[in-house]
């Protein structure tokens, strides 16, 4: 059988079927001022050997930069086996199981995935997956919104340390959905998130509270006091977390304290990419999201589960089926959300051959070279360390100018210096929100902290001069 | 035509979207679903009851019911507030197979003052109903 959807015979009689003069006749109800004409200028094909040395080309342009970017997506060490095993014919395949019991593997991934992430973030459930950490998000404020019956609001509290991209996914999806955020300042001394900021909300109907951990400054919130004062205003909490960070730190279903009525974070999301997932232009990523048992049905996505057959012979099955969109199509839990197959697989093996020892050296590792990268840029004149607060793997330090032309200054040395923090956080001056991992070396970190000194000593500083 | 046809309580009033409706002693509607929708469901593993004083509105979905195949919205056959849920069906899914007019109730509902009961179908106009659903 040909890998040939329909020849343009069939096109024509599907057409004549439904009536329709051309494929273009589909599309009519987008209206013309919203279309675009850009593939009219796509050039045409080029052969194997052409657009071999094209793209090769290309990458070659881009050289082969040091990185000390983060800002929710960070560079680790990927082990070989990962992607040698991912991508063997039998895993290759990136999307979700639609012959689900047929494909008893790759099921079984998944639901090894699923006890993985429920382990990692101390919850009692996981899905298979999401698009992404942003869309986790906005899929886990639905979901606190079905699951809080407490709250009719349909109001999220954000705290601004919360990275802000997610916040503008969370509104493009849940906004539509009528659910609206309700955003809180943090301490410019800490860089975290103070219960004192969020007193006002007391009295007032809110249907989760968002917290991010660590959070967007790479800070670490004081989530206990967070999650208790949530929960004791009938609030959901939803964490966002780096699985990563899981390793060392307390686990979402533990926050809280030990003597507080409901222990726990109620809904664990964020973003998988830390787990054995090259860093790209914006994916392919994957999400994730664990919850407690109660909130299941509330939870959308695909969950895999263990059973046994007629013959009591132990398999794998999709389960709790009944609320997705191939049953309730508009009335599903979510209609955008998939299982994001193939780099949850690569997830799976990476924690499988690092296991928790591994995974508690990377971040170790990452913390403890963070530390190092933030006492050489800070020993450097003009640059100084933004937040107190204790931190993980990132770190917001700010510059005597602006950041924009130094970064594209060090770019040139072949140097990734950190995300420019002045868009969105003005009131932070000239801030760097930067990142170092188990992958960078003293020597890595020393070639920046140099090339910073010869900028900073070299011009003349913006401000200031007399 | 099946048994639970010929077994439809007199007593009730039903829609065509298989619920029924009993009248009670303090004017409340309690509100179910008839046997035919828990056979046609089958074996049901989760009841999503609205918590009393739930604003419902006739017509609109105000419960949830899902079986291992299926998951489908119940409407409310009255604008009216919800006075009580069968809060048993949370544990006992189950319930709702064995006894849709007894024991599987989903809710019971206060009609807006002043609000006339709605028209709905007899025990026979329903099996006539059924009956031509069926064709």
């Amino acid at each position: 059988m040909p890998y040939i959807p329909h020849t343009p015979e069939d096109v024509t009689e599907m057409l004549a079927v439904i009536g329709a003069a051309s494929i273009e006749d589909l599309f009519d109800e987008i209206p013309a001022a919203l279309k675009t004409s850009v593939l009219a200028e796509v050039p045409t094909a080029l052969s194997e050997m052409e657009i071999t040395r094209l793209m090769g080309e290309r990458a070659a342009a881009d050289g082969r930069p040091l990185s000390f970017l983060g800002a929710g997506a960070y560079e680790h060490h990927i082990p070989a086996p990962v992607w040698a095993i991912a991508t063997r014919g039998e895993f290759y395949s990136a999307y979700t199981p639609y012959q689900a019991e047929a494909s008893q593997g790759t099921l079984q991934v998944i639901y090894e995935y699923q006890s993985m992430m429920s382990a990692l973030t101390g919850m009692e459930v996981s899905n298979a997956s999401l698009y992404d950490g942003a869309s986790a998000l906005a899929e886990a404020c639905l979901t606190a919104v079905r699951a809080n019956r407490a709250s009719s609001s349909r109001r999220v509290l954000v705290p601004r340390t919360l990275n802000p991209t997610y916040l503008q996914v969370a509104e493009s999806i849940a906004g539509n959905q009528n659910v609206a955020f309700e955003s809180v300042d943090f301490d410019r001394t800490l860089g975290r998130t103070l219960v004192d900021s969020l007193r006002p909300y007391e009295g007032h109907d809110f249907t989760a509270l968002v917290i991010q951990q660590p959070n967007y400054f790479g800070v670490l919130e004081e989530v206990d006091e967070l999650v208790d004062w949530a929960h004791a205003n009938k609030m959901l909490v939803i964490a966002v977390v780096n699985p990563t960070s899981l390793a060392i730190l307390k686990a979402p279903g533990l926050w809280g304290a030990p003597e507080s009525a409901v222990r726990g974070a109620d809904i664990v999301c964020g973003e998988g990419q830390p787990l054995g997932v090259p860093l790209a232009s914006g994916g392919p990523y994957f999400g994730f999201m664990t919850t407690r048992m109660q909130y299941v049905r509330q939870m959308p996505g695909r969950i895999v589960g263990r059973t046994v057959d007629s013959q009591g012979r132990p398999g794998f099955t999709l389960t709790l089926q009944a609320r997705e969109q191939h049953i309730r199509r508009s009335k599903a839990n979510s209609n955008i959300c998939t299982n994001q197959g193939l780099t949850v697989t690569a997830a799976t093996i990476y924690m499988t051959l690092l296991g928790a020892e591994g995974l508690a050296l990377v971040a170790e590792a990452s913390l403890a070279r963070t530390a190092e990268l933030v006492a050489a840029l800070t020993a450097v004149r003009g640059v100084r360390c933004v937040f107190s607060g204790p931190r993980f793997h990132e770190a917001v330090v700010a510059l005597d100018r602006p950041v924009g032309p130094v970064l594209a200054a060090l770019a040139e040395r072949g140097i990734f210096g950190g995300l420019d923090l002045s868009d969105r956080f003005p009131e932070l001056g000239n801030a760097l929100l930067v990142c170092a991992t188990e992958t960078k070396t003293d020597a890595d970190i020393a070639r920046y902290a140099g090339a910073l000194a010869e900028l900073q000593n070299a011009a003349v500083p913006a401000r200031g001069a007399a | 035509m099946t048994d639970s046809m010929a077994d439809l309580p007199k007593d009730l009033q039903y829609t065509k979207s298989h619920e029924w409706v009993r009248q009670l002693a303090n004017g409340q509607l309690e509100v179910g679903i008839t046997d035919h929708a828990q056979s046609a469901l089958g074996d049901l593993v989760f009841v999503d009851v609205p918590v009393s004083g739930t604003r419902v509105a006739a017509g609109q979905a105000c419960a949830v019911v899902e079986s291992v195949k299926a998951a489908s919205d119940i409407y409310s056959p009255v604008d009216g507030v919800v006075a009580a849920s069968n809060g048993a069906l949370a544990e006992r899914p189950e319930l709702l197979n064995q006894s849709p007019y007894g024991d599987g109730w989903l809710m019971r509902i206060a009609l807006d003052p002043g609000a006339a009961l709605p028209a709905l179908l007899d025990a026979a106009a329903y099996t006539s109903y059924l009956a031509d659903e069926a064709t």
